[in-house]
């Protein structure tokens, strides 16, 4: 199968619409007939990843590849960046405000979750230039 | 169960889809944190939250649950409503409290999602 290419700008204001493109992802995985088990991995991470971008990015944009044995995501914003990656990988811990908290995010699952449901994670942060995270997940 | 027998146990109302009632539920998962629906993947059929806003549509759909049930006698606007539609999932609302929710479709035989 040639390679499957998706763009996608995700708007920092719309939360409502925050993912809508992991919701996207899905329904093409599903389509191509991927096994359920690695389409719940693809869109677990990538919807939280699409989260963090509205919460903390300031938007940005997300670009899929899927090729025959792999799903590749890379997540792009140019916003504040992470000061202590060590911490925001630890479960629990999150600097979401409380009026993200109310709308039901912010419980410090987010990068560890995307960590858990992929098999290959980078994460590229620099303080005022933004993250990237780059992410694979094999199909199983 | 039936998706329609949560209706009974809850005395619940159906907000949308009741075309797809007859669907075959066995696990449930009540929080009112996403992040915390998302944390655990399981095979989860029903998603008991007293949340509304379009992302418990959108977390219901990442873990391809069938069934949303609004407690504490919460209801989804119009947008959440078609949202859920689009979906293929059912929408009801109950006036009880999250713990009596829970309680009551433990007791009847609904479990929590076996981790993957």
């Amino acid at each position: 199968m040639d390679s499957i290419k998706l763009h996608y700008d995700i708007s920092a204001t719309d939360f409502t619409r925050a993912g809508a493109a992991s919701g996207d992802v899905k329904r093409t995985l599903k389509a191509l007939g991927v096994s359920p088990a690695t389409i719940r991995n693809v869109a677990v991470a990538m919807y939280e990843g699409e989260i963090n971008m509205v919460i903390h990015g300031g938007g940005g944009v997300i670009d899929v590849e899927i090729t025959e044995d792999a799903i590749r995501m890379v997540l792009a914003d140019q916003g504040p960046g992470i000061e202590n990656v060590e911490l925001a990988m630890k479960e629990g811990y999150s600097t979401a405000p409380d009026n993200i908290r109310a709308l039901g995010f912010g419980a410090g699952m987010g990068l560890p979750n995307i960590k858990k449901y992929t098999d290959e994670f980078q994460l590229d942060t620099a303080l005022g230039v933004g993250t990237t995270l780059t992410l694979k997940v094999f199909m199983k | 169960m039936k998706v329609k027998d949560i209706i009974d146990i809850l005395n619940a109302e159906i907000i949308c889809r009741d075309d797809l009632l007859d669907t075959e539920v066995q696990t449930a998962c009540g929080s009112d944190m996403m992040s915390d629906v998302l944390a655990f993947v399981k095979e989860q059929g029903v998603l008991l939250t007293g949340l509304v806003n379009p992302q418990v549509v959108r977390t219901a759909e990442m873990m391809d649950m069938h069934c949303i049930v609004f407690v504490r006698g919460k209801r989804p606007s119009i947008d959440i409503i078609h949202l859920a539609e689009d979906r293929d999932m059912v929408m009801l609302a109950t006036k009880m409290e999250m713990f009596t929710s829970c309680g009551r479709l433990y007791d009847a035989g609904l479990r929590g999602g076996i981790e993957k």
